[in-house]
C-alpha cells in the first residue's frame, strides 16, 4: 500500500509546488488597465489641427519612435499601442479626449500631452482617477508639484529653470549688472520672471526695470526705448519669436548694445534671427538642452547618429530641422525607459514610482552632459541647460552644462 | 450667406404651420425624452459625459436658433456669451463657494444683460455687418478674459479648475450621471420656455421682424425692442449653456472660448435646420461627433474630411436635419395612404 500511496503523495506535493510557483509567478506580474502580457496601451493628446498644429510633429515623432520599439520586439516583450488624439489645442476637447483614452480605450497612462492650459484642464481629472499624466509637453513650472498632484509630471526644463540659469550666468559674469527685463504679460512671461528673481535671490535688486508687453500690441518699440533709458546693461528678452525679433531690431536701431539674452522659445534661426538680421544678432545669448538637428557638429555624435538612422527608417517624412522631432524622440525615449524599468509590474502606482526614480538618464538628443533625474519630491526631469551664443550664422554652445538647482 | 438667408426669409413648405414647424409632434417628443432619460442608465461614464456635452452644446445652438431662426439676426459672437456664462459660474463656484444650481441663473441673467446691451448698437447693423460686429466680440473675448485686473478671480491664462458636484441626498449615482440628469432638466425647462416664447406675442413679433422688418413696424411691432430682446434671450440661454459646460468640463480657460466655438455653434445651427428647435440637438451631435469620425478616417487630413462631410450635408440637405425630418414625415404619410 505504501508503495502505491507514495507516488500519490508525491503527485500531490508536486502539484502543490506547481501551484505555489504559479502564484509566485503571477504575483510578480501585476497589471492595471491598459497593460497585459502582450501589450501596453499609451494615450496621447496633440493639437493635430488648430492654432498650435505646428507642434504635431512631436506626436508624429513619438508615434514613430514607438513603432521602432515594436519593430525591435517591444518593451520586455510587450508591444506599445500608442493612441494619439487631436484636441485642436482647445481645453474642453482635451478633457473629452482624455476621458475617452482613460475610460473607453483603457490606456495605462497618458504621455506627452501638449500645452499648458490643455494639460491644466485634465490635471485634476487625471489625479482624481489616479492615471499617470507623464512628461507633459509644456514649460510651465506647475507640473512639478508632487505633493498636490502626485500623478502629473513634466519633462522639459521649466521656464523658471531656464531663467535661474541666466541668473547664475549673470551673477558670475557680470556681478554688477543692471538688468532690464522685457516680458510677455502671461503665464509664460510671469513664470520666467519669478524664476529669474528666485535665481538672483538677494541680488534681485539688480533688476532695474521690469517691462511687460501684451501679445495684442503690434510693436514693442517703446518698451525697448524705455529699457535703454533705465540704464540697464543686461537685457533679458522673455519674448515669443515675433517680439524677440522686433526687440533685437529696435535695440540695434537705437544703438543700445547690452548683454542681450533671449529665451529659448525664441532661438529659431529662421523665425527670429534671420528676420531681425544676422549682423545685429551677433553675440546674443540664450540656453538650450536639445541638440540641433541641423548642426553639423553632431554628425559624428553617437546619439545623433541613432537619431538620424531613426528618421531615415521610421519617420522619413519628418523634418530633422524641426526641433519638435528632436524633442519627441527624446521624450518617447524617456517614456520607454520608464516602462522598461517597470519590468512586469505594470501598475499605475509602479509607473509613477519608476518615473520618479530616473537616475542620470541621457536620451540621445539631449546635449552631452544633460541628465534626467527625478525623485519622489522632484517631478522636474530636466533641470540643466547649456549657454549658447549666436556667432556667424548659428548658435555656438559654450561653457559647462549649468543646473538650475541653486545649491550647485 | 445667401443659402442661409433663403431659409430664413423663404422658409420652405412648412411655413404654413409655423407653430408646429418649430417643434416635434407629441408622440416623437415622448420617445426622444424617454430615450434621453433611459440611455445613461446603460452607458459608461465617458458616454454619459459626451451626452452631457451634447445637451449643453445643443442648448447653445438652440439659443442661436432663437436669434437667427426666430428674429433673423446673425451672430458669430455666441462664444463670447458662452464664455462669460462659463466664467461667471466657475468664479462664483470656486472663489465664492456658491452652489452650482444658484450660479446658473445668475450667469443667465447677467448674460441676458450683456446681450441686451450689445443688441443696442447692433441694432444699426444687419445681415453680414451684424455678423462681423459679433465676430469682433468673439475675437476680443479670450483676450478680455486674460486681463490683469480680473486675474485675481479668473486665474488669468492658467484658467480655473471647477469642482464637479456630487449627487445630492446620497443618491447612488456617479457625478457624471447626476450632472447629466441635472443638465437634462435645465435644458428641458429652457426648451419648453423657448417653444412657448416663440409661440407667444413676442415670438410672433420676432418672426414678423425676421420676415419683413418694415411690415412688422407698420403693424406696430417695436422693432428696436424686440431685436434687442432676442439678442438678450439668446445670450442668456447661451450663458446658461456655458455655465453647464464649465461644471461638466471642470475647467475654464480663455482658450476654451475662441471664435472656433462660435463658428461651431453656427455650423450646428445650420446643420440642425435654421429655425427648427429640435434640430439644435442634432446640430450639436454633428459638431461633437463628426470631428471624431473625421479623425478616425484620417488624422492628418481630419480637417479636410470634416469639410467634405459638411459639404455633403449642405449639398444634399441644405435645410439640415429639419429637411430630413420633413422628408421622413412625408414618407411615413405616403406609407399610411398606401
Amino acid at each position: 500500500m505504501t508503495a502505491v500511496r507514495f507516488p500519490v503523495v508525491a503527485l500531490f506535493a508536486a502539484f502543490a509546488l506547481c501551484t505555489a510557483m504559479n502564484t509566485a509567478a503571477l504575483a510578480q506580474k501585476a497589471y492595471d488597465n491598459g497593460a497585459s502580457d502582450t501589450e501596453i496601451r499609451i494615450g496621447n493628446i496633440m493639437p493635430y489641427s488648430g492654432p498650435a498644429s505646428a507642434y504635431a510633429a512631436i506626436g508624429k515623432a513619438e508615434e514613430a519612435y514607438f513603432n521602432k520599439i515594436n519593430a525591435e520586439g517591444g518593451i520586455n516583450g510587450r508591444k506599445i499601442k500608442f493612441i494619439s488624439y487631436d484636441d485642436a489645442y482647445s481645453p474642453p476637447k482635451t478633457v473629452e479626449q482624455a476621458r475617452k483614452l482613460v475610460e473607453s480605450d483603457n490606456v495605462l497612462l497618458i504621455f506627452g500631452s501638449l500645452g499648458t492650459s490643455t494639460n491644466g484642464a485634465i490635471r485634476k481629472y487625471m489625479n482624481e482617477s489616479k492615471v499617470p499624466q507623464l512628461f507633459v509637453a509644456s514649460g510651465a513650472s506647475k507640473w512639478n508639484d508632487p505633493k498636490q498632484y502626485p500623478w502629473t509630471m513634466g519633462w522639459q526644463p521649466s521656464y523658471a529653470s531656464e531663467a535661474k540659469i541666466y541668473a547664475k550666468y549673470i551673477m558670475k559674469e557680470k556681478p554688477d549688472a543692471k538688468i532690464g527685463v522685457l516680458y510677455q504679460n502671461d503665464d509664460f512671461g510671469k513664470d520666467y520672471l519669478k524664476g529669474l528673481k528666485e535665481g538672483l535671490g538677494d541680488k534681485a535688486p539688480m533688476i532695474v526695470l521690469e517691462e511687460p508687453y501684451d501679445t495684442s500690441e503690434p510693436a514693442i518699440d517703446e518698451h525697448v526705448v524705455k529699457l535703454k533709458a533705465s540704464g540697464a546693461d543686461v537685457f533679458i528678452s522673455i519674448t515669443t519669436p515675433k517680439f524677440a525679433a522686433q526687440a533685437i531690431k529696435k535695440a540695434a536701431e537705437i544703438a543700445w548694445h547690452p548683454m542681450h539674452i533671449v529665451s529659448n522659445v525664441s532661438t529659431s534661426v529662421g523665425g527670429v534671427i534671420e528676420p531681425a538680421g544676422y549682423e545685429i544678432s551677433q553675440g546674443i545669448l540664450s540656453a538650450s538642452y536639445l541638440k540641433d538637428g541641423s548642426d553639423p557638429q553632431w554628425n559624428a555624435d553617437d546619439g545623433m547618429k541613432r537619431f538620424y538612422n531613426f528618421i531615415a527608417q521610421y519617420d522619413p517624412k519628418a523634418n530633422k530641422l524641426d526641433v519638435g522631432v528632436v524633442f519627441g524622440y527624446a521624450a518617447a525615449q524617456t517614456m520607454a525607459r520608464v516602462l522598461q524599468m517597470c519590468g512586469d509590474n505594470l501598475t499605475r502606482d509602479n509607473v509613477m514610482k519608476q518615473a520618479a526614480s530616473l537616475k542620470d538618464f541621457a536620451p540621445d538628443t539631449l546635449l552631452p552632459g544633460i541628465r534626467i533625474n527625478t525623485a519622489p519630491d522632484n517631478f522636474a526631469p530636466i533641470e540643466q541647460l547649456q549657454m549658447m551664443r549666436f556667432t556667424g550664422k548659428a548658435w555656438e554652445l559654450f561653457g559647462d552644462v549649468i543646473s538650475s538647482n541653486l545649491a550647485h | 450667406m445667401s443659402a442661409v438667408e433663403d431659409v430664413v426669409t423663404e422658409a420652405p413648405a412648412v411655413e404654413a404651420v409655423p407653430k408646429r414647424a418649430m417643434t416635434l409632434g407629441s408622440g416623437t417628443s415622448i420617445v426622444v425624452l424617454l430615450l434621453l432619460i433611459a440611455v445613461p442608465l446603460f452607458a459608461k461614464n465617458f458616454v454619459i459625459f459626451q451626452l452631457t456635452q451634447l445637451l449643453y452644446l445643443g442648448l447653445a445652438v438652440l439659443a442661436l436658433n432663437i436669434l437667427t431662426g426666430g428674429s433673423g439676426q446673425f451672430s458669430l459672437g455666441q462664444s463670447a456669451f458662452y464664455g462669460i456664462g462659463a466664467y461667471i459660474t466657475a468664479v462664483m463656484m470656486e472663489q465664492f463657494n456658491i452652489p452650482y444650481f444658484l450660479c446658473l441663473p445668475v450667469a443667465g441673467v447677467l448674460c441676458f444683460g450683456v446681450g441686451f446691451l450689445f443688441g443696442q448698437p447692433a441694432l444699426r447693423l444687419s445681415g453680414v455687418y451684424l455678423a462681423l460686429a459679433t465676430f469682433a466680440l468673439a475675437t476680443a473675448m479670450p483676450q478680455l478674459l486674460k486681463l490683469n485686473f480680473l486675474e485675481k478671480w479668473t486665474g488669468g491664462v492658467q484658467g480655473l479648475v471647477v469642482t464637479k458636484p456630487d449627487a445630492p441626498f446620497g443618491l447612488p449615482m456617479s457625478q457624471d450621471m447626476w450632472l447629466y440628469y441635472f443638465t437634462l432638466v435645465v435644458v428641458l425647462a429652457i426648451y419648453i420656455f423657448s417653444v412657448n416664447l416663440l409661440r407667444s406675442r413676442s415670438g410672433r413679433a420676432f418672426m414678423a421682424i425676421r420676415d419683413n422688418e418694415i411690415a412688422a413696424s407698420a403693424m406696430g411691432v417695436n422693432v428696436a425692442l424686440y431685436k434687442t430682446l432676442a439678442f438678450g434671450v439668446s445670450a442668456g440661454i447661451t450663458g446658461v449653456a456655458g455655465g453647464l459646460s464649465a461644471i461638466a468640463v471642470q475647467f475654464v480657460a480663455p482658450d476654451s472660448f475662441t471664435i472656433t466655438l462660435a463658428i461651431q455653434l453656427f455650423l450646428g445651427m445650420v446643420v440642425g435646420g435654421v429655425g427648427w428647435l429640435p434640430g439644435s440637438i442634432i446640430g450639436a451631435a454633428f459638431i461633437i461627433f463628426v470631428p471624431n469620425i473625421a479623425e478616425g478616417i484620417s488624422k492628418g487630413l481630419s480637417g479636410a474630411v470634416f469639410g467634405v462631410l459638411l459639404f455633403l450635408v449642405i449639398y444634399l440637405v441644405p435645410h439640415g436635419a429639419r429637411q430630413v425630418a420633413i422628408l421622413g414625415q412625408q414618407f411615413a404619410g405616403r406609407l399610411r395612404k398606401n
